[in-house]
């Protein structure tokens, strides 16, 4: 099948691919584009590891075709650290060792980047809620969640922060 | 895991939309969320060789006030559904029922139509729509036709659906004064379909209850209407011995089939419970209110 020319935001900067119809966004993103963060996990749109920012919602990249993205912004865990600095939520996860393996944090991150601007001051239940669609096999999410609440406060208390995103 | 090979097009009106079904027929399938079709797509339990992405086709999405009814354009996705204030008000129980669905970023893409016209009896919506009484509104080749919820399915993934039809929208009735509502569900884990769920929509007058809507999600070849246990309390008192007596008469209809979520005996006993719950929980909000 002809592929498609397919242009869209990636982390700020302007991206053209071509891309088979068929091909799913999170192989466009990490075979062709290079951004190997996003990780493939269960691919049956289940556990998240896949999970990229998509016009300021969050998706699981592993159930969004590429040709879907054009004309869209797409926010991966490389598009979250600014000028060098990690963003307070990379931190946080690093501070209260929000992971063992790593594999489910790229997904994680990126998930509680937009979940922490759709709440800003979220409970520890909120937390989990909104962490729901994200599975770690490692921490047993105590630590997650931590991380998250803690990268909330930092947030907050820095909300002018040039680290943390308009997007 | 990648689908088979396929066209795409991304029409951005219905009209354009349905002049590519016609054109492509049965070989054409719609793409809504694309949380159930591309799933089955990578397993090839489906290899249309035309995908009409509809998620460009901005009339579809967003609730109408319409006065009585509400309009719900069949791309709202199952976040919106959660975030609106008007359904909130209006019609709780399709966003009360949507805060079941899968994850946060499933919801995001997941839609309305795509939950109701896939045909799974796993999906939501169906039991809801059908405790509801909606009308579903659909457009294709022919023109428009209303077809209402209680006979919209036919089978699993069988609905009245034809090829070069889309499902734009549905209409739902705005719940009385006096209405309480409450989706009761059993689910294994974040991300699961029910192993049993029940939604329940209630309109109360002076205690009495005028009018009973009774949904059963995936305990039987297609989302049910507990139509007997629904009569069973239209115009009485409610009280526990009717609520355990329209539990057994929705369990009475229940013909799940068995899986890892459990055997047939079970599932029904869940559909009981979650029956008599969503009843209690309906009764509450309605006093609520």
């Amino acid at each position: 099948m002809a592929k498609q020319a397919i242009s869209f935001t990636l982390n700020g900067s302007p991206v053209d691919v071509l891309a088979e119809p068929r091909q799913l966004l999170v192989h466009v993103l990490r075979e062709q584009l290079g951004q190997t963060g996003t990780h493939i996990g269960c691919e049956t749109s289940h556990c998240g590891a896949c999970t990229v920012d998509l016009n300021g919602r969050s998706v699981k990249s592993c159930t969004v075709l590429a040709v879907q993205a054009e004309g869209g912004e797409v926010v991966t865990v490389e598009g979250l650290a600014t000028n060098g600095e990690l963003h307070p939520l990379q931190n946080a996860f690093l501070q209260d060792h929000g992971l063992q393996c790593g594999y489910c944090t790229p997904g994680m991150l990126v998930r509680a980047f937009r979940f922490l601007q759709e709440n800003p001051d979220p409970t520890d239940e909120e937390i989990r809620m909104g962490m729901s669609g994200n599975l770690c096999r490692c921490t047993g999410y105590q630590n997650i969640v931590k991380a998250v609440r803690n990268a909330a406060a930092e947030m907050r208390t820095k909300s002018e922060s040039p680290t943390v995103e308009e997007a | 895991m990648i689908p088979g090979q396929f066209e795409y097009h991304a029409p951005s009106t219905v009209g354009e939309a349905i002049a590519l079904l016609g054109q492509y027929g049965d070989e054409a399938k719609i793409l809504a969320g694309g949380h159930s079709l591309l799933p089955m797509m990578k397993l090839r339990f489906a290899e249309p060789e035309h995908l009409v992405d509809i998620n460009r086709i901005d009339g579809l999405r967003g609730i109408r006030d319409d006065g009585d009814t509400l309009h719900i354009g069949a791309m709202t996705t199952e976040n919106e559904l959660i975030a609106s204030p008007l359904l909130r008000e209006k019609c709780p129980l399709l966003a009360l029922a949507a805060e079941w669905i899968a994850d946060p970023q499933v919801r995001n893409c997941g839609t309305l139509g795509g939950d109701i016209a896939h045909g799974d009896p796993g999906n939501d919506h169906p039991a809801v729509i059908l405790a509801l009484e909606a009308d579903l509104l659909i457009q294709g080749t022919e023109g428009e036709r209303t077809v209402p919820a209680g006979d919209f399915y036919l089978g699993t993934y069988f609905t009245q659906l034809e090829p070069g039809e889309i499902l734009t929208g549905i209409r739902v009735p705005v719940s009385p004064p006096g209405s309480g509502c409450a989706y009761s569900k059993l689910k294994r884990k974040t991300g699961d379909f029910a192993t049993a769920a029940a939604a329940v929509q209630l309109q109360l007058e002076g205690g009495v209850c005028r009018k009973a809507g009774i949904g059963l999600t995936n305990v039987g070849p297609t989302a049910l209407k507990a139509a007997d246990a629904e009569a069973s309390l239209t115009g009485q008192h409610i009280d526990e011995a009717l609520i355990e007596r329209a539990a057994e008469l929705a369990m009475a209809i229940c013909d799940p089939v068995e899986d890892l979520r459990g055997d047939r005996e079970y599932k029904t006993h869940m559909a009981g419970e979650m029956t008599r719950r969503a009843i209690r929980q309906a009764l509450q909000h309605a006093g609520g209110r």
